[in-house]
């Protein structure tokens, strides 16, 4: 089959690989019919995240046709499933309390001793992401092999377009549950920080969890823009200081609640983030937090602080201070992506969200290195890259695209 | 066939439980009168019997033990404990104990065995329902002292980081009903 493997930084290239096979009994082999590049793929392909190896499969955010099935899956050949992210056993004490994310039994025992020398306790296993969590291939090929299949993948009905759903396996839960983490009531302002597609699911969900206002952060005038049209005021922060801001446009006293929608490749021309990514850039650091300190500093005394933006290791400079002597909650998370998907399922059905206004680009499997590319170096047109395996890769890039 | 004597784990004083209620294993000490101790403890959410069935059923414990290590059943609880890598093996004798009334089970070398081990495994009920804390441990003479305990673990083959595995792998197979694996296709 054809699949996107990683070879380096910034090299990802679509390579011929043995299609998978059924291992496990709960396993399934679905067809990819659409699949997409995550934010966090960037930081795949930037190499910030550490545990690659060359020839990865990547990719975490797909959708298909099931193509065969185990002894122990419940899927039928021929269902149309959207696959979670996180892989997730159903069993065990995390998966029975709905953290489908903190899974013990999917990272394999291989790969869990590194996760627990980095994090504490082995976290669980992600397709098409770092060997930490497990080194899956992803779903950025014609096919994947899904495991506990009758845990993660929601049934899709006939009828409903692939990119009307294709967002369940990440990112729409992803801003869902960084709304729900900043623990939104009625009337409560909230700010965003990115607005990347989780930072615009996060603005489209607290604004559903009943935020009286959002204010979203960005320096790209088009994402901005799609924030805009979801019922956010914004803040272009290369033209205005947006604690100052923040601080006139809420009487004082700051954001009730403040959402981290960036993560560990922050940008912006400020002394921390410079130090941050000298660090990174010579490896004796993996994040660049400047988002999260200024969403830190920004939320009002006793506020909540959300980080759905993805980090992967250690940071200095955390404002510890602000966080006690303000009396800040913080939570986090890689998203339990299995509580969510059939009541966001619902929600989309009854067209009560939408998911289609930020894609942008929508290409051949074939051509996803420039995806990649684009979707990196021109963020402010690439707002979010569809990939289609199915789809006829002969011409160039423009070609591509006029079809 | 007669027990190795000597062996630690049967002894709080020798695996170090000293001044608190840490268990003993993770006393800061090098070694433990000449052994060495690693363990871990997971919580599995089934009964204890089906722990201590899958256990001391030879094709289970197979199964979870991983790549380098394998047990052969030598008849009336007798086994040989087999860890092979590369080019070298290492085979050791061994008596298991089954007490279901302590909810224990415990394979222990006999004199003059290869290597000088317990493998030992303790059941206790989670809290809240959890299941059941399983407590594995291993006590080990390695050959050539600490210099051998320290070339075991740089080559990824100390008993400890085998019975961890194997106890993840437990975990994974009684909760699960099969072992998690990343792998793409079959292996022959």
């Amino acid at each position: 089959m054809r699949a996107l493997t990683w070879h380096g930084k910034q090299d990802v290239r679509v390579d011929t690989v043995d299609d998978p096979q059924i291992i496990n009994p709960r396993d399934a082999i679905i067809e990819v019919t659409s699949t997409a590049i995550c934010g966090s793929d960037l930081h795949l392909y930037d190499a910030v995240i550490p545990g690659l190896k060359a020839g990865d499969i990547l990719g975490h955010e797909f959708m298909g046709r099931v193509v065969e099935v185990g002894a122990r899956s419940t899927l039928k050949v021929g269902q149309r499933v959207v696959v979670p992210f996180t892989i997730s056993c159903g069993a065990c004490f995390f998966c029975k309390a709905a953290q489908f994310s903190a899974c013990d039994n999917s990272n394999p025992v291989e790969t869990q001793e590194a996760s627990e020398t980095m994090f504490g306790h082995a976290v669980s296993g992600f397709f098409g992401y770092s060997h930490l969590t497990g080194g899956y291939s992803g779903g950025q090929s014609q096919y994947v092999r899904v495991p506990f299949s009758d845990v993660g993948p929601i049934v899709i009905p006939e009828g409903v377009e692939d990119e009307d759903v294709l967002f369940l396996s990440d990112i729409l839960p992803t801003g869902w549950m960084a709304a729900e983490n900043a623990q939104i009531r009625p009337g409560d302002t909230v700010a965003v920080w990115g607005c990347g597609p989780v930072g615009l699911f996060s603005v489209q969900s607290a604004l559903l969890m009943g935020a009286g206002r959002v204010i979203a952060i960005d320096h790209y005038p088009r994402r901005l823009e799609l924030a805009r049209k979801l019922g956010a005021e914004v803040i272009d922060y290369r033209q205005s200081h947006v604690l100052e801001a923040l601080m006139e446009m809420t009487g004082g006293i700051g954001p009730d609640a403040v959402i981290d929608a960036v993560g560990m490749e922050s940008h912006g021309f400020a002394p921390d983030n410079l130090m941050d990514a000298a660090k990174q850039k010579v490896g004796i650091g993996a994040d660049r937090a400047h988002a999260l300190r200024m969403a830190m500093m920004a939320v009002r005394k006793g506020g909540r602080v959300s980080i759905p933006g993805v980090y992967g290791g250690l940071v200095d400079k955390f404002p510890l201070g602000t966080l006690m002597e303000k009396g800040l909650q913080l939570r986090t998370g890689q998203t339990n992506v299995q509580a969510y998907t059939k009541p966001l399922l619902a929600r989309i059905l009854a067209g009560e969200i939408d998911t289609t206004f930020l894609i942008s680009h929508r290409l051949p499997l074939e051509s996803a290195p420039e995806g990649y590319r684009n979707f990196r170096d021109k963020q402010n047109d690439w707002t979010k890259v569809i990939l289609k395996p199915r789809w006829d890769a002969t011409g160039s890039l423009a070609e591509v695209l006029s079809r | 066939m007669t027990p190795a004597k000597n062996l630690p784990l049967d002894d709080p004083t020798a695996t170090g439980q000293g001044g608190d209620d840490a268990p003993g294993r993770t006393a800061r000490r090098i070694a433990f009168g000449g052994f060495q101790l690693g363990g871990r403890t997971v919580t599995i959410d089934v009964e204890p019997d089906r722990i201590l069935d899958l256990l001391t059923d030879v094709a289970g414990l197979n199964r979870i033990l991983g790549p380098d290590v394998r047990v052969e059943p030598l008849g009336d609880d007798h086994y040989l404990w087999v860890l092979a890598r590369d080019e070298s093996e290492i085979r050791v004798e061994t008596d298991l104990l089954v007490d279901h009334e302590a909810a224990l089970c415990s394979w222990r070398s006999i004199a003059g065995a290869d290597l000088n081990i317990e493998i030992r495994i303790d059941l206790r009920p989670a809290p809240a329902g959890r299941g059941c804390e399983v407590a594995a441990q291993v006590a080990y003479q390695p050959p050539w002292g600490l210099m051998g305990h320290l070339a075991a673990k740089l080559r990824g083959i100390d008993p400890a980081l085998q019975g961890r595995k194997a106890l993840k792998r437990l975990k994974m197979l009684l909760e699960t009903g099969e072992i998690a694996t990343a792998a793409h296709r079959r292996t022959a």
